[in-house]
């Protein structure tokens, strides 16, 4: 019989990490922002049918950045959990908080237990009725939860994304502002026109009755920018 | 969040029914699992009777008349039948009200399911096919007397007509060309708008086809409520078109049954 190598837990736990941060860099980033009209979630993404952001449930959505089959998995997780929960209770007893709790769980043991991470960033947001009461959840590869308030960035080149943010937020925007925002400071060049094409636009309708979930048209991005 | 339920063999795929049977089974309407006595009376049990749906100029109007009853009793004064389905769809329901009451909300969710699941929603007769599962799924509880019959109607966003369901017990669906209505008072409705009924009606005379017929089954049938002017329980009414599924409002249902009652309900004393 042959004694395994020894590999300390710090050893392991970093080269996991590392082997994710690194399938989540080559990815492209997104931003959710908090605005008067609800939040909006802008995401640099040439296709038209694989989203980044979608629903799940009445007032709650979904992003993700990295490897598109795990972060999709995770979303259909979502949406069963989610639907499961209203089913057997009731529509108003599924929340953001919850769900983001879970998916860490979930993270922090497939980082832990399995031989590969999950190579993803996820946020849940869920719309209030006034800003104040939005929240947005922000979860990393291996199960950390972060509760994040104004805007949230996914996925690599954070700072840069992040100093753009912070220079351009305000409180109670518009809709049009907010994704105008998102989308210059997912911008690295920032001398050729915004490409509507090359952006995945989703926002939470404030106002909305039940599904808030609701999905910017290229001729809705176009009349913005 | 339990992944480990889930292999690529027991995927449920888009279906939230499907999903129950995997994560949480106790929660599926789940027939086999009861056996009734052969003395358990089902007609005990709250009953929804009339419903109708027709179809007018632009999409369809779904009425039902309010009342539920158990036996010769009223169990219920003020039920609504007449349910969105999803945005551009309604359910309307006959039958044992508990058992119909479950398979609605089932049928929303399973709508919707599959909408954020697969990125898009079912086509109009894909709707209408999985309600006739989800109705044959019950039919060994039909068969103790335990009956749901709904109607299935909306405005088909692909055609972009309005389309009008109707099913039986095993899940038979049959879909109507203009009008159908059911339960116990579903033959007198159905004869009042035979007789009134025209292609491409306009909105006004639709609905008020819609509250005649309820009015001329609440004459007819014991099961079927009819106006209730002390409480100020009228029929419930939807029009579902292009814009969608929407109720009239409690006051303009009021107001529409006031004014026709005037006509010929008055008619058996005179």
């Amino acid at each position: 019989m042959t004694t395994p190598f020894y590999v300390s837990p710090e050893q392991v736990m970093k080269d996991r990490a590392d082997y994710a941060r690194k399938g989540i860099a080559r990815g492209r980033s997104l931003v959710a922002i908090e605005c008067a009209d609800g939040i909006v979630m802008v995401a640099e993404n040439p296709s038209k049918t694989l989203n980044k952001v979608s629903e799940i449930y009445d007032r709650i959505a979904f992003a993700g950045v990295g490897k598109y089959n795990e972060f999709q998995m995770l979303r259909n997780a979502g949406v069963r959990l989610a639907d499961q929960k209203g089913y057997a209770y009731s529509r108003e007893d599924v929340v953001a908080n919850e769900l983001a709790n879970t998916y860490a769980q979930s993270l922090g043991q497939v980082f832990t237990n399995e031989m590969k991470p999950f190579e993803v960033e996820i946020l849940v947001a869920q719309v209030g009725t006034t800003a104040a009461e939005d929240e947005i959840f922000h979860i990393l590869y291996d199960g950390t939860v972060m509760d994040e308030d104004d805007y949230c960035i996914l996925g690599g080149n954070k700072e840069e994304i992040e100093e753009k943010l912070k220079n351009g937020f305000e409180k109670d925007m518009t809709l049009a502002q907010a994704i105008t925002l998102g989308a210059n400071s997912l911008r690295t060049d920032s001398e050729t026109p915004i490409d509507t094409a090359q952006l995945e636009v989703g926002y939470l309708d404030r106002s909305a009755t039940r599904r808030c979930f609701k999905r910017m048209k290229k001729d809705e991005l176009e009349e913005i920018f | 969040m339990d992944f480990s339920k889930i292999t690529p063999l027991t995927d449920p795929g888009t279906s939230f029914i499907e999903y129950l049977r995997v994560s949480q089974p106790d929660l599926l309407p789940n027939a086999s699992k009861y056996e009734f006595a052969n003395s358990f009376d089902t007609a005990s049990l709250p009953h929804a009777t009339t419903v109708v749906a027709l179809t007018f100029k632009d999409g369809v109007i779904m009425a039902g008349d309010r009342r539920a009853t158990a036996g010769l009793s009223i169990a219920h004064r003020k039920m609504d039948k007449v349910l969105p389905a999803d945005s551009h769809s309604g359910i309307a329901i006959a039958g044992t009200a508990g058992i119909a009451m479950d398979l609605v909300r089932l049928f929303q969710v399973q709508l919707e399911h599959y909408e954020k699941m697969a990125g898009e929603e079912l086509s109009f007769e894909g709707k209408a096919n999985q309600l006739s599962f989800m109705i044959r799924g019950n039919l060994p509880m039909a068969m103790q007397g335990l009956l749901v019959v709904p109607l299935f109607a909306g405005f088909d966003l692909a055609r972009k007509i309005g389309r009008v369901f109707s099913y039986d017990a095993t899940g038979g669906r049959y879909e109507e060309l203009d009008y159908t209505a059911t339960g116990s008072g579903s033959v007198h409705a159905k004869n009042w708008i035979k007789a009134s009924y025209d292609k491409d009606l306009e909105v006004d005379v639709a609905i008020d086809i819609a509250i005649r017929s309820l009015f001329a089954a609440a004459d007819e049938d014991a099961g079927t409520g009819g106006p209730d002017l002390v409480r100020k329980i009228f029929p419930s009414v939807a029009t579902i078109t292009q814009d969608g599924f929407e109720y009239l409002s409690d006051e303009e249902i009021e107001q529409r049954a006031n004014s026709l009652l005037a006509g010929p309900e008055q008619g058996g004393d005179q």
